[in-house]
């Protein structure tokens, strides 16, 4: 078997053991792995920029933040649908993030990175200031009676699961692709060597731009998901900790690989569910996580797999 | 009240504002500059300094000054006594990789914070300043009966305030000094222009390292001190002073001490100024925004030297 035909293979029995998981698990796992898949596709999105182009970003919150205001605020005070609000949150995303790449693109390194984290700084920042309309820190609730695709209620257990897994899919299998090609592997050829790909031939900047709006389209998509399915919008999820999570679950999970986004997520969101039993400082464990893997397990989770075991792993 | 009592009090607030984040920033630039580490946790040492300086006041009885000065000599040395033990865990290991010791510190950022949280508690706490006076400002105006000197009600200031800004310059000084005029201040430059040539000559340059990152945390946790009795010490009060750090080692050049100084004088008070005149919100908004453009049309800084 081919390594592509290996990974495709993978990828789509994951998506159907994730469609099976709907109707098995109890109700209280069905909510939890929801909420994983969405944030998963955020880290997916993220993995982009990081864990293939190489980009160290610390301003994904933003990304995130503009597809779930984009969508929030078109259904709150636009009163439009869910799907044309969900447009209305993926083009809010996808001209920030061509905008902020534009800007941000002409440093390299840990500038990069301060300006990314600064960007996003004034986009949480402006979402206070606008409190009238964004209710600053306290943030809006969407209705209930809001939240409904063609006579689907997407607040009902399963559809809100089998609405997040599309969504999931959706981006997992788009990146998967995208690896495949060659476009992929110039971003790849970026992260090793950026002199050497130029030299090549390749034109850099324009394959790091794609891969910025490409990463923050999907981190985009993920925010507007999220707002739709749990009903919630506010400042806090355009915070510099949101930028902060992702980097995390990529990490943990393993930076360039396809499904270690979904392992890191999944990983963490468990490992502070149970661990809140015994203590309430989630962010204790996440620290401690953090210097950990900076110390251990640079690959990450699927990525020591894949170093030690299965090479073929995409 | 005036316009012109009005700017007067703004810049003196803003002058408190500048002193504080001179000292806090030159940590994060000497860091920079000598190990090329980026230390996201430098904000959370700002706060230890603070919430070190609540216990070690509160723990002291007697009068305030007591407690203060005990704070002022214990707190920055548990900071770097906790910044040399990262760097000796974390850091080191990792052979001081950028992108390793951005994740690193992002740890411990939550790890200090949350173990702040754990201890310490979720409330803002005041630290009894040394001495409080209050010192009412004269203000002249050329009224109608010729020049006159008055006190306007309201125009007055703190003389601990002022302590803050004088403490601060004398550390500047003191730093200046130690960096151009001592040994360990060319050992500390000599390893910062080249690590190689330095361990040549026989320079242990982990151990400088070591030093030198407790140094910078030292120096945020020294500028904690000053700020809690007028500030309150809060364990997410660290965020603030890392951002504007940020800010002003980037305006000032990556590493470079003066400009930093000079940096943290400009962005202390402007931030003082527009808030005293315009929301403060909006005015970090675009203070943000601008430094982001500084940093993308000009990387080295307004103040720095293009990279040979």
């Amino acid at each position: 078997m081919s390594i592509g035909t290996r990974s495709t293979l993978l990828h789509l029995g994951l998506i159907a053991l994730l469609f099976v998981l709907a109707f098995v698990l109890p109700s209280y796992h069905q909510g939890n792995l929801a909420r994983i898949m969405v944030l998963a596709t955020y880290a997916i999105g993220y993995n982009v920029l990081f864990g293939y182009t190489g980009l160290l970003s610390l301003g994904h919150a933003m990304f995130f933040g503009a597809g779930m205001y984009g969508l929030g605020l078109a259904m709150q005070h636009g009163g439009l649908g869910v799907i044309p609000a969900f447009a209305v949150g993926l083009i809010c995303a996808a001209v920030l993030s061509a905008v902020v790449a534009l800007l941000a693109l002409r440093t390299i390194g840990v500038a990069f990175m301060i300006v990314t984290l600064m960007f996003a700084q004034a986009g949480y920042l402006t979402v206070l200031y606008f409190g009238a309309w964004t209710r600053g820190d306290e943030g809006f609730v969407i209705a209930q009676s809001a939240r409904q695709i063609a006579g689907l209620d997407l607040t009902a257990p399963t559809t809100r699961y089998l609405a997040a897994l599309l969504l999931f899919s959706a981006a997992l299998l788009i990146t998967a692709r995208m690896m495949q090609v060659s476009f992929g592997s110039v971003l790849i050829g970026v992260r090793e060597n950026e002199e050497r790909t130029r030299m090549l031939g390749y034109d850099v900047f324009r394959h790091k731009l794609a891969a910025v709006i490409i990463s923050g389209t999907i981190s985009g998509a993920a925010g507007a998901g999220y707002a739709v399915l749990f009903g919630y919008v506010g400042a806090t999820f355009t915070s510099v900790q949101y930028s902060i999570f992702p980097l995390l679950w990529v990490l943990l999970g393993g930076a360039g690989t396809t499904i270690g986004p979904l392992v890191g997520t999944l990983f963490m969101f468990y490992l502070i569910d149970y661990s809140s039993g015994l203590t309430n400082a989630y962010m204790l464990i996440a620290g401690v996580v953090l210097v950990l893997l900076t110390l251990f397990a640079r690959a990450g989770l699927v990525g020591e797999i894949r170093k030690r075991w299965v090479a073929w792993l995409p | 009240m005036d316009f012109g009592p009005h700017l007067l009090l703004a810049v003196l607030e803003g002058a408190v504002g500048a002193a504080v984040l001179a000292l806090t920033a030159l940590g994060l630039s000497l860091v920079f500059g000598v190990m090329r580490v980026v230390n996201v946790a430098h904000g959370e040492f700002f706060m230890l300094g603070a919430v070190v300086a609540w216990f070690v006041a509160t723990s002291i009885g007697g009068h305030p000054a007591v407690g203060f000065v005990a704070a002022l000599a214990l707190a920055p040395l548990i900071a770097a006594l906790v910044a040399v033990l990262v760097d000796r865990l974390i850091l080191k290991p990792v052979k001081y990789d950028p992108e390793a010791t951005i994740v690193g510190t992002i740890g411990v950022l939550y790890i200090l914070q949350q173990t702040a949280l754990m201890t310490y508690g979720p409330e803002a706490r005041p630290v009894e300043p040394p001495f409080s006076h209050r010192i009412a400002l004269p203000w002249f105006e050329w009224g109608e009966n010729g020049f006159a000197m008055f006190y306007p009600w309201g125009l007055s200031t703190n003389s601990y305030k002022l302590f803050v800004i004088g403490a601060a310059i004398v550390i500047l000084l003191a730093f200046w000094l130690i960096m151009t005029r001592s040994k360990a201040g060319l050992i500390m430059r000599a390893t910062q222009l080249d690590r190689e040539t330095a361990l040549a000559f026989g320079i242990p340059v982990s151990r400088v390292y070591s030093i030198v990152f407790g140094l910078g945390a030292g120096l945020a946790a020294l500028a904690a001190v000053l700020i809690v009795p007028i500030q309150q010490a809060h364990y997410l009060m660290g965020h603030d002073p890392l951002l504007l750090s940020f800010i002003v080692v980037i305006i000032g050049g990556l590493g470079s001490i003066r400009g930093t100084v000079l940096a943290a004088v400009l962005i202390g008070m402007s931030d003082g100024i527009i808030s005293v005149f315009l929301s403060p919100t909006l005015a970090k908004i675009i203070a943000t925004l601008l430094v982001a453009l500084v940093l993308v049309f000009r990387p080295q800084g307004l103040f720095g030297k293009k990279p040979a």
